[in-house]
């Protein structure tokens, strides 16, 4: 039983890993990488609301009815948001300012709804909250991990201190959009190669990773409709 | 009338949405497979835009401003969004058929797609000011809905000329797939680098 929940934990960090394996939640994680420290402040931001929607929406599953399940997790997920956008506010400008309009956007996050629709409907508020912190933890380390590459190598600084060599040497385009771009694809590259193809189930995007397709039910998913025609 | 062009200009090729600013990644990374998926897409996607603005803007400038309820922007415009994503489809379902078969599949996933509620909160906290009136600001955050859906569309479309290209070529086995899409996004993106600064040298 205990090793179960070990598993839980783990699952998000390594096997699952929502950015690098699922590929959930692209948009944040490309936009504020651009340092170190941005990336520690959204992954903690994210692990945040996905704690306490995840316990929140395990808490409500009997009561919240199926087909209004969705608007119930957005509002849920939503009010947490709002929640860590007034902390932030309050407490840490500098990170405000960096994040921006990416704070507010975690209510869209596809991580969060994925969870609250993959995991949190079914299991009970502990196993939610672990598979939280797993999955928190794991798109903090992937944040982290891709914004130390881009940091050290774009602007020569890690966690704002200046590294000798890099900062007279820096590769400014890895800290633009198109070092994101390319520095995420080598990444799942690498993983790819490192795990002989294992750990990337998921190659492309398909209805099963999509948290739209429980909106949708799959039934609206031109892929899925196409397979049928076919 | 300069400043409008300027706005849409901008909007389009010097802050993509997508390949600039990063907002609405997994449709262009999902939908851009094929030509006719992702020009289907970008216009249900620059006709919500149009639409989310025209009411979520008026509601911040007269019920939320008004009353001290700034705070709630995020849950209300959420929840406006996907209410009007629904009843757009509910109603282009019974009215227009035709168009409903075209851009219904998309709207769905429209709901989560932030770049949407991104339009949405960054037309707020560029365009509403307390002095400035109802009127001015509104005609701009329209027409930076419109170029912020504009510069979607052309990436997007862009985007899935360059990746059929991709997809039949050989590449390592571990770039397959992802990585590789990934890697063009990058080359994309560097070509729209290259319009910075457009805006200012031909408007002034």
């Amino acid at each position: 039983m205990k090793n179960n929940k070990l598993n839980i934990l783990t699952n998000g960090i390594i096997k699952e890993n929502p950015i690098l394996v699922l590929i959930l939640g692209t948009c944040p994680f490309l936009a504020v990488t651009t340092q170190a420290s941005n990336a520690i402040g959204m992954g903690a931001a994210v692990t945040f609301v996905l704690l306490c929607s995840n316990v929140m929406i395990s808490l409500l599953r009997k009561v919240i009815s199926d087909k209004v399940r969705i608007p119930c997790y957005i509002v849920v997920i939503a009010s947490f948001v709002t929640l860590v956008q007034m902390i932030v506010k309050a407490y840490f400008k500098s990170l405000d300012d960096a994040l921006g309009l990416y704070l507010p956007l975690i209510v869209v996050n596809c991580i969060i709804l994925g969870r609250a629709e993959m995991f949190a409907n079914k299991n009970g508020a502990l196993d939610s909250a672990l598979d939280a912190i797993g999955m928190g933890v794991g798109y903090t380390l992937a944040m982290l991990a891709m914004a130390s590459i881009r940091e050290i190598f774009g602007a020569g600084t890690w966690f704002g201190i200046a590294l000798p060599v890099l900062s007279e040497n820096n590769i400014s385009i890895m800290t633009m959009a198109p070092g994101g771009f390319a520095i995420f694809g080598i990444l799942i590259a690498i993983i790819n190669k490192a795990s002989n193809g294992k750990a990337i189930k998921k190659k492309d995007f398909s209805c099963e990773g999509c948290p739209s397709a429980a909106a949708c039910n799959g039934q609206n998913c031109a892929e899925k409709r196409e397979a049928a025609a076919k | 009338m300069k400043e409008l062009i300027a706005i849409v200009m901008a909007a389009v090729l010097v802050n993509n949405y997508v390949l600039a600013q990063f907002l609405g990644i997994c449709p262009f990374l999902g939908v851009s497979k094929k030509l006719d998926q992702a020009a289907g897409m970008s216009v249900a996607v620059i006709f919500v835009m149009l639409l989310a603005t025209a009411v979520t803007y008026p509601i911040q400038y007269f019920v939320l401003n008004p009353n001290g309820l700034g705070y709630l922007q995020t849950i209300v415009f959420i929840l406006v969004i996907a209410a009007l994503v629904q009843l757009v489809e509910i109603i282009l379902k019974k009215y227009i058929p035709a168009l409903h078969a075209s851009l219904g599949v998309y709207l769905p996933l429209i709901t989560t797609n932030c770049a949407v509620l991104g339009v949405c909160i960054s037309n707020v906290d560029n365009y509403l000011t307390a002095t400035g009136g109802f009127g001015g600001g509104f005609v701009q955050a329209m027409f930076n809905s419109l170029g912020s859906g504009l510069g979607f569309l052309l990436a997007m479309v862009l985007f899935s000329g360059v990746r059929s290209r991709v997809d039949k070529c050989k590449c390592p086995e571990c770039f397959k797939g992802m990585p590789i899409t990934l890697i063009s996004a990058a080359i994309v993106s560097v070509s729209f680098m290259g319009f910075a600064g457009i805006v200012e040298n031909l408007l002034g």
